[in-house]
């Protein structure tokens, strides 16, 4: 039944290390973690491993296999060839300390900085009374087993120590989202918060994070762009503004963040049932172009065919406005180094062509 | 030893152990504005509690209104078999609601009724739908939930001292290996870190243990690497004592095939969602094992049993629903005979049963989880499942209303699987989620108070912390011993095949001998590397406590001589009334386990009398039953 396999696991320490070759028996139905132990059991006793659950419930055993952040527990050697040679090295963003143990104190720090759920004031225990349907969202992102696999992967901060203290990552953005979704939080700032405090701003949902996530959140579709939306829906956002003046005489399609910021949807009361139907459901009739497609195929097929006013795509991170509606008017009051872009942080000019609403009729039929 | 560098740490009360126990008392002790330290030996928030999936049982009758606490006493004393301390179990009972509502002003989101309220559902051994839960990941739930309300703590802290630290601290992967005392008074507990093996003191007159189990000296388990019985041996040395031992629950269906999923379990929600168990040959063989106790309360027809699902108040429950015990020793009969699977296990089937829409539903990360780890797919095959070590009853001898441990030792308390007496022989599923609350809370409300009422500070002694600076580096300095992981492997096999889930005095004679041996060899255990994240040497720190508590176990064993719930022995299967009055309590001899013999505490009048007559028969002796008929009569007159 057992095959010999090859290995490589990094050893070493924060001075150093380097990958080392092992051969190792492994038997039908084994996870790589299952082949860290007999490693541990006889060629390298001391050798340096996190791991609880052995069951994907406890997010210790994270490490990168084959340059993939995986969690070791949950990774089937079956998926791999007979003949391949599996690498094991350390979550990377992350300081190591020994072997496939790194420091993920980083994680902890912006969990604590991270502001708590806010009970509400006037309901006693026992008194609480929530729909299904309303916790489930919160729930979703709930299932994080703080695994940081997704805070390994994104690249705000993989590579860039120097964006660590301003960025939270996608594990504490969904927790930010989960507690915006809750249906009793008290506080009605989560979003701002994480656009102000979180570096919400610095991601540009590139979704390498929902796709390392074990639990299968989705953590940009349900928890980030939402966000983002919602930001952007109590901001200037100049293209809604640009759009405004073009279509002055009520041609524009009613979209929310023409509606919600002119009303004063920033009361409490009002927030949460509006982001509740806004989040989960389908959109109402947001028209914005531009920052990254609307990940919904069909209305991107048609996108590609013509002019699709209807084509949600996520908001442009706006910058952040003070209470009149206006930029900030110096540097000191803003949390970047440099004045904010009025157009949104996270675009750049020209706009891809995808990010528009527009498309030759005559362009090639789109790849899906 | 000058020379080794000792960190040193002051506070009020020391929680060792950040499961739902540990941080639930962290919490109380810090509300009580004691400075409070939790300590675990892996990251924080990856407790043992994370894997716990069923739910967590409160009386809360959202469900079903006929609920309250003195039905769950009794379900918690039937299942506990009436060894279990009752004025824990009804502490429990009473308290469990209030610490699951507390929860939700923490921020937790359990599944919903379709009136808003908190949704409660079946588990094995409770009369009503009482579980709270979130889908099949309670236990996440709850030590999130827990660990937030941490955070948030420190959030206050934070803003009114400028530290997050100022009054609660964390110090994860940091192993406690010993107490320290000053005379018989708790001084304070010495460790060490394990990602650098530096040592660290705590200096502190009050401490909690909440260090879960002792799964880990078992070949087929669900307990992770951390359940080394820590917390009952540092108890032990510290001149506490342990009862109830001999009583460790084998989870009736852990996984026994493939060998990537061997022993993780699959929940008993499974089998209250409408999962059945089958044999080689197809047959629904639970029926055949309904003991007489329980007769009245389960189904004898497939059909009976089948209308329960949707029809609860008119029909009995399945069979499939006993207490877990009963379906551990069923499976193993079935086993035995032949009728196993040829991984050594029998069908756990659902498939066949359920849509496969509404078992995703119902089941997402059992589904995720076989589904991810073995390719097995639960809507379409049954699972092959069997017997697990799963959790120990027995603990820490404490006292019920404040979790002080009994013995000669005070400032000590504990809380949760390293408690004992709460479940008596055998725990009902769910009954441990809200005793980690209910006991976590008491445990560091009373350990505040008493750091409050001291007038002076115990002393820890130097000689005291070199003798542990030394214990701690022996391994490491001798390189003539065996490995640790080899001496484990032993221990597991002794414990698994002598000690398991059905014993016999032969065996556990022969036991007691190879335990013996085992101690020589463990003490002269030797590790290879440096102290920087070595898991080699913290696995050789912790054997001698796996030793330890695996020789209470065996002792306990040998000596009760009957069959009850987490103890089941061939040469007397029977439950024996005499024995019920007896809790089996272990201490420290120098070095070696002693064993004593102690009556259980007499339940009060009032509790007595929610049993019917019928029921109590079956349990209590007849002197007993003569003092019941003497208390009704009293009462009718
Ligand atoms: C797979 C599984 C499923 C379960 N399902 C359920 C269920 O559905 N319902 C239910 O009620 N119960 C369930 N249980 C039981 C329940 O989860 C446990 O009994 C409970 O979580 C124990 O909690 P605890 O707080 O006592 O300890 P744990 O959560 O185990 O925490 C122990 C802590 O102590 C620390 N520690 C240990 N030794 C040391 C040391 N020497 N120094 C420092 N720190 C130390 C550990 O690091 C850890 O933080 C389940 C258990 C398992 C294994
Ligand atoms: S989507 Fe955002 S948070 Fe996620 S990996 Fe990309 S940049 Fe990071
Ligand atoms: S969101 Fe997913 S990937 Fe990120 S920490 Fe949680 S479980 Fe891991
Ligand atoms: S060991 Fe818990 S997730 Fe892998």
């Amino acid at each position: 039944m057992g095959s010999k396999r090859q290995f490589r696991i990094w050893r070493g320490d924060e001075t150093g290390g380097d990958l080392k070759d092992y051969t190792v028996e492994v038997n039908e139905g084994e996870v790589v973690l299952d082949v860290i132990h007999r490693l541990q059991a006889t060629e390298a006793p001391d050798l340096a491993c996190r791991w609880n659950c052995k069951a994907g419930k406890c997010g210790s055993c994270s490490m990168e296999i084959n340059g993939k952040p995986r969690l070791g527990c949950m990774t089937r050697m079956s998926t791999f060839e007979e003949s391949e040679t599996v690498t094991v090295t350390p979550l990377r963003t992350f300081p190591v300390i020994r072997d496939l143990v790194t420091d993920v104190s980083f994680n902890y720090e912006k969990a604590r900085e991270t502001p708590a759920f806010a009970p509400p004031a006037d309901v006693a225990p026992g008194d609480y009374r929530m729909e299904q349907v309303d916790v489930e969202r919160s729930q979703e992102f709930r299932k994080c087993i703080e695994c940081f696999l997704c805070q390994n992967v994104c690249h705000v901060i993989r590579d860039h120590d120097e964006n660590k203290p301003a960025f939270s990552g996608p594990r504490y953005f969904i927790r930010a989202a989960e507690l915006d979704m809750h249906p009793l939080d008290a506080r009605t700032d989560r979003r701002e918060y994480a656009q102000s405090d979180m570096g919400l701003g610095f991601c540009n949902i590139t979704k390498c994070c929902t796709e390392v996530c074990p639990e299968h959140i989705k953590i940009t579709d349900n928890g980030i762009i939402p966000m983002k939306e919602r930001v952007v829906d109590r901001r200037y956002d100049p293209l809604v503004w640009l759009g405004n003046k073009i279509f002055r005489r009520g041609q524009v399609p009613q979209t929310s963040a023409t509606s919600g910021h002119s009303s004063g949807a920033v009361t409490s009361g009002g927030t949460h049932g509006g982001a509740h139907a806004h989040g989960g459901g389908p959109h109402v009739g947001g028209v914005h172009s531009h920052a990254g497609g609307s990940h919904d195929s069909a209305a991107e097929r048609q996108a590609q065919q013509g002019v699709n006013w209807h084509r949600e795509v996520p908001h442009p991170t706006a910058p952040a406005v003070d209470a009149s509606g206006k930029l900030p008017l110096t540097e000191l009051t803003f949390n970047k180094a440099a004045a904010p872009s009025p157009f949104g942080d996270d675009v750049t000019f020209p706009l891809p062509p995808e990010h528009l609403n527009f498309a030759h009729p005559q362009q090639d039929e789109p790849k899906h | 030893m000058t020379e080794t560098r000792i960190e040193r740490h002051h506070y009020d009360v020391v929680v060792i152990g950040a499961g739902g126990a540990g941080l639930r008392a962290a919490i109380e002790a810090r509300l009580a504005g004691k400075k409070t330290a939790i300590i675990s030996k892996s990251l924080f928030g990856k407790a043992h509690t994370v894997m716990a999936e069923g739910g967590a049982a409160a009386a809360m009758g959202n469900v079903n209104s006929r609920d309250n606490w003195q039905v769950h006493f009794r379900d918690t004393m039937r299942g506990g078999k009436f060894l279990n301390n009752f004025r824990m179990a009804e502490l429990h009972a009473k308290e469990a609601p209030q610490r699951i509502w507390e929860l939700e002003t923490y921020g937790a989101l359990f599944d919903r009724t379709s009136d808003g309220k908190i949704s409660q559902r079946n588990f094995g051994g409770h009369e009503y739908p009482r579980l709270a839960h979130v889908g099949d990941r309670t236990g996440l739930e709850l030590i999130r939930t827990l660990q937030q309300k941490i955070v948030s703590l420190q959030q206050e802290d934070k803003q009114e001292f400028g530290s997050y630290d100022a009054r609660i601290r964390v110090f994860s992967e940091t192993t406690v290996t010993e107490l320290l005392l000053d005379g018989d008074r708790v001084a304070g507990a010495f460790g060490y870190y394990r990602e650098s093996g530096e040592f660290v003191l705590f200096e502190a007159p009050a401490v909690v243990l909440a260090t879960g189990g002792v799964g880990r000296s078992y070949k087929v388990t669900s307990n992770s690497w951390e359940y080394t019985g820590d917390g009952h041996a540092l108890a032990l040395r510290a001149g506490a004592t342990l009862i109830n031992m001999e009583f460790l629950q084998f989870h009736p269906t852990g996984m026994v095939w493939p060998p990537s999923v061997k022993g993780i379990l699959v929940t008993e929600s499974v089998r209250g969602d409408g999962g059945v168990l089958k044999n080689s040959e197809g047959k629904r063989f639970m029926f055949d094992y309904v003991p007489d106790v329980f007769r009245k309360q389960y189904a004898e027809t497939e059909e009976e049993a089948d209308r329960w699902y949707t029809d609860p108040d008119n029909n009995r429950r399945p069979p499939e629903l006993l207490p877990r015990d009963e379906v551990a020793r069923a499976i193993n009969s079935e086993v035995k005979e032949g009728r196993g699977t040829p991984a050594g296990g029998v069908y756990l089937d659902i498939a066949s049963r359920k849509s496969a829409e509404e078992i995703r539903r119902r089941l997402p990360s059992m589904y995720h989880q076989f589904k991810e780890l073995a390719d097995v797919d639960i809507t379409r095959e049954p699972m092959e499942v069997g017997p697990t070590c799963h959790y120990v009853m027995g603990g820490v001898e404490v006292d019920p209303d404040s979790g002080a441990a009994y013995g000669a030792v005070r400032g000590l308390y504990a809380a949760g699987e390293v408690s004992g007496g709460m479940h008596g022989s055998n725990r009902l599923g769910g009954n441990s989620l809200s005793d980690l609350l209910v006991f976590g809370k008491r445990a560091g409300g009373h350990a505040a108070t008493y750091a409050d009422q001291l007038t002076t500070r115990p002393a820890v002694s130097v000689a005291a912390v070199e003798a542990a600076v030394e214990t701690a580096l022996a391994p490491l300095q001798r390189d003539t011993g065996e490995s640790p992981y080899q001496l484990q492997q032993d221990l597991q096999a002794v414990m698994g095949d002598l000690v398991g889930i059905i014993r016999r005095e032969g065996e556990l004679e022969d036991a007691m001998r190879r335990l013996a041996e085992l101690r020589e060899r463990v003490a002269k255990v030797s590790a290879v590397g440096t102290r920087r994240y070595n898991p080699g040497w913290h696995l050789a720190l912790d054997l001698r406590n796996m030793l330890v508590v695996s020789e209470c176990t065996a002792m306990a064993a040998l000596e009760r001589q009957e069959s009850r719930g987490g103890h089941t022995r061939e040469d007397y299967p029977a439950m024996d009334p005499k024995w019920r009055s007896v809790n089996l309590v272990c201490s420290l001899d120098g070095d070696a386990v002693r064993l004593t013999r102690k009556p259980l505490p007499k339940m009060r009048p009032e509790l007595i009398g929610l049993f019917d007559r019928a029921e109590l028969a079956k349990y209590l002796t007849d002197e007993e039953l003569a003092e019941f008929d003497a208390l009704t009569e009293e009462a009718n007159n």
